[in-house]
């Protein structure tokens, strides 16, 4: 029975999966930072622009966004300093796994503080 | 004259039923291989065979049952079948294994039972593909001992300790299952790879080798040990169990902590 000859998935484990959200934040952050770089540098043109365009960014969408972001960023953050352990510390490779929950847990930690804190706020009102 | 000799009495006692070469369990199996036949088609495309087989068979022993029995078309590498030669690097399951060390019982017999080959090398036929690429890298770390000054009138002694300091990365059997299991390979073909910086390794650490710093250097290019993104593929898939991101973690402190 030939079927779709289609590529199929490499089943890495833990190791390849926070690779793969590392780029993936990295992305994420670069474009983000794309587009701060662009709305700041507006102040430049006239500081009007700026306010209003700033001001555009208070709706829910842009707040979940904002969200999404923290939760890229601090993803990011925390999996870099794994990745320099793996690389300077010398158990480093032994102990990735265990680093790698305590960078979700961590992750997980920071993201609901600041979700409740940001999303009351988005949602809030005021 | 013969005189017929009684077998003397086993000294172990068996427990009734063992050793008596019992019937091994049999179970029903799909296997699932990407064939690949460039004068027959262009596409890769799945087969599927069904086979039974033992609960002491590996995958191998199902691909072999395939070739022998059912289609002599169907080509892969093997030599030694024991975990040993290396040949037999293929993606089972989506992973990075041994066929001839991989029992179909720890296996998820109820699935078809995925067989594709090693990736990011180029597919000869089936299961096999073209090596070369991957013993270029190799032999561009020198993998043999070069030393300077006169050759010693004895063998070149080494404290327990000294050769402790490489020990794992001399099990390497060159399958190939770590280098083309780096998503980083996939993309990047000149990538020297994990199996080349491990036997760099072998050498880099060795005391009785005097070349460790020119592989030092042939590895500080943009194509070698920087090209580490420390996914670990490489350690989960060396059917050796050697510690690769360990090695190539070495390697890079080695190298930023040479002597210039």
């Amino acid at each position: 029975m030939p079927t779709k000859p289609a590529g199929t998935l490499y089943r890495g484990r833990e190791g390849m999966w926070s690779w793969v959200g590392h780029r993936i934040t990295g992305v994420v952050i670069f474009f983000f930072l794309l587009v701060h770089v662009l709305d700041t540098s507006l102040v430049r043109v006239s500081p009007e622009v700026y306010t209003s365009v700033i001001g555009a960014y208070k709706n829910p969408v842009m707040g979940l966004g904002e969200f999404g972001l923290v939760a890229a960023i601090v993803f990011h953050a925390f999996n870099g300093l794994r990745i320099i352990a793996i690389d300077f510390w010398k158990s480093g490779p032994k102990y990735q796994r265990q680093m790698l929950w305590a960078v979700l847990i961590v992750w997980v930690i920071v993201v609901a503080a600041f979700g409740v804190r940001h999303l009351s706020i988005v949602f809030g009102g005021h | 004259m013969t005189t017929e000799m009684a077998e003397p009495a086993s000294r172990i006692d068996l427990a009734p039923g063992i050793g008596g070469g019992g019937e091994i369990p049999s179970f029903d199996i799909t296997l699932r291989v990407r064939r690949y036949n460039p004068e027959v088609s262009a596409e890769p495309a799945w087969d599927e065979f069904s086979l039974t087989m033992y609960g002491t068979d590996r995958v191998l022993d199902a691909l072999h049952k395939v070739k022998w029995e059912q289609d002599g078309t169907l080509s892969f590498r093997r030599s030694c079948a024991h975990g040993v030669c290396g040949s037999d690097a293929m993606r089972i399951n989506g992973r990075n294994r041994l066929a001839c060390k991989t029992l179909l019982k720890d296996l998820d017999t109820s699935k078809p039972i995925i067989v594709e080959p090693i990736k990011g090398l180029p597919v000869e036929k089936d299961l096999i593909v073209d090596m070369e690429p991957f013993f270029q890298s190799y032999r561009e770390i020198m993998p043999f001992l070069i030393s300077k000054g006169h050759e010693p009138t004895k063998e070149r002694l080494q404290s327990a300790e000294e050769r402790e300091r490489f020990d794992d990365t001399t099990k390497c059997i060159l399958c190939a299952a770590c280098t083309s299991s780096c998503p980083v390979f996939w993309t990047d073909g000149q990538y020297f790879g994990p199996a080349a910086i491990v036997n760099a390794h072998r050498f880099i650490f060795d005391s009785r080798d005097d070349a460790g710093d020119m592989r030092l250097e042939i590895l500080n290019d943009k194509e070698g040990v920087w090209r580490c993104r420390t996914v670990f593929n490489c350690t989960d898939a060396c059917p050796r169990g050697i510690q690769v991101t360990k090695a190539i973690s070495e390697v890079k402190q080695a190298i930023l902590n040479r002597k210039i």
